[in-house]
């Protein structure tokens, strides 16, 4: 009697199974495709507002450069992660470098840094943080321009030295009410510029695309 | 008619999920700092709450007492995760703003709530109709606190909400105190939600006591008026 009824739950339970991972396969196949349009439209609007598609003409999601593991710490960056090279007319034009500042206010900031090939800074964006609203999220250029300051800055302008903010003497402004937050960035940008420094030609001169 | 009368004013107002019975506070309070944000995990439960009563309540008579729940919560996964990747695919930003919320209404408790409470007791068409009308309660209340806080929190309403509609619906941002309001942080802040949340429900009881004593006036009066004819024989 027991082993009846457990026998016909299980099998009551191993249809409901079978028909609702049905209807999610068939919702992944559908929506498959567009997901994977959408992220990767994602992916390239964060890299062409650094780089404008007027700069290069390649396709920068695929021309990547594989961190080797071991300078994967230099950029702060946990997971295997790729450095994004933009060229024109196979010229090399900049590189768009992922990097984690891990202390900022409340956890990690995801930041990638375009660097032009001269070593000035292209353009900086905050991917992802969990920073205050109304005060440390001001790093987000959704909610203040203060990120474009790094425009144009190099590591010899401002002078290394002055890769601080205000606050501890520096050149960049920080906010009011939030200093720990910008710290973070800056120190970051500065690190990855001195990255970039320090691997330009192995960036460069390598660029295996099958990975 | 008059029970789906019934379930539409149990389900926006008597047992308001979020109002009432207080579940779904979770989402309730994390992701309400915008309107768009509260259009979208309403909008998402929704989908998966309707989806589920109605599921629910087709298999109502396979399913006996002892795998009841197990059933239950395959569905609403199962519904869960396909709002999931539809909104990857369609609202791809605002999934990413919703994040962790998305993938958390499986532990709504409104919805296996409402599986349990209405649908698996219910033919099809009340079910549907109980599901739309709790997740559309759940929703307008979401929709006010996300309201509310937006226009003291950033000093702005329906900023946003492209990521719902499209890029005409850009222009529907509103900017109430103009361009150098500094926002009023609490509001955006966690906090700031168990405050607006608590005034709604404050609210709500003050008109619900309100309708209570208006109707126990009307109650009484009738009683008062019939014995004054027949004392005084004077109409009131």
């Amino acid at each position: 009697m027991l082993g009846k009824s457990i026998s016909k739950n299980s099998l009551i339970l191993g249809t409901f199974a079978i028909v609702t991972a049905g209807v999610l396969a068939v919702t992944f196949l559908a929506t498959r495709d567009r997901i994977a349009a959408e992220e990767k439209r994602a992916a390239q609007k964060a890299l062409t507002e650094i780089i404008p598609q007027s700069r290069h003409d390649n396709d920068m999601l695929e021309d990547v450069w594989v961190i080797p593991e071991s300078q994967l710490a230099e950029l702060g960056l946990a997971s295997p992660s790729s450095i994004h090279i933009a060229r024109q007319s196979e010229q090399n034009i900049a590189v768009v470098i992922p990097s984690i500042a891990p202390d900022g206010y409340s956890g990690d900031i995801k930041l990638i840094t375009g660097i032009n090939i001269d070593g000035s800074v292209a353009g900086v964006r905050v991917l992802s943080h969990k920073e205050t609203p109304g005060l440390g999220d001001k790093v987000d250029l959704n909610k203040h321009t203060w990120i474009l300051g790094f425009n144009d800055t190099s590591l010899n302008a401002p002078e290394t030295d002055d890769w601080k903010v205000k606050k501890d003497g520096g050149h960049f402004d920080q906010f009011t009410g939030a200093t720990i937050t910008p710290r973070a960035v800056v120190k970051r940008v500065k690190q990855t510029l001195e990255y970039f420094n320090a691997h330009k030609a192995e960036i460069l001169g390598n660029t295996d695309e099958s990975i | 008619m008059s029970q789906f009368k019934e379930i539409s004013v149990n389900g926006l107002w008597k047992s308001n999920p979020a109002l009432v019975q207080l579940l779904g506070l979770c989402p309730l309070l994390a992701v309400t700092g915008s309107v768009v944000n509260a259009l979208g995990l309403g909008l998402a439960t929704m989908l998966v709450l309707v989806g589920s009563n109605v599921a629910v309540s087709l298999i109502r008579n396979t399913v006996n007492e002892a795998i009841k729940l197990p059933a239950f919560v395959m569905i609403i996964a199962s519904f869960t995760t396909c709002t999931e990747l539809l909104m990857q695919a369609f609202t791809y930003e605002l999934y990413q703003i919703l994040g962790i919320f998305i993938p958390l209404i499986v532990t709504n408790c409104v919805i296996l709530g409402r599986a349990d409470a209405f649908a698996c007791k219910n033919k099809l068409l009340p079910s549907a109709l109980d599901g739309f009308m709790m997740s559309l309660g759940f929703m307008l209340v979401l929709l006010a606190i996300g309201g509310i806080r937006e226009i003291i929190g950033s000093g702005t309403l329906l900023s946003n909400m492209h990521l719902i509609f499209g890029e005409s619906a850009r222009a529907w941002e509103w900017k109430l105190f103009g361009e150098n309001y500094k926002g009023f942080l609490v509001a955006v802040l966690p906090p700031g939600a168990f405050l607006v949340a608590g005034l709604l429900i404050a609210i709500k009881n003050i008109i619900d006591a309100e309708i209570l004593r208006r109707e126990k006036a009307l109650s009484d009066k009738p009683v008062k008026g019939s014995k004054r004819v027949r004392t005084t024989g004077q109409v009131a």
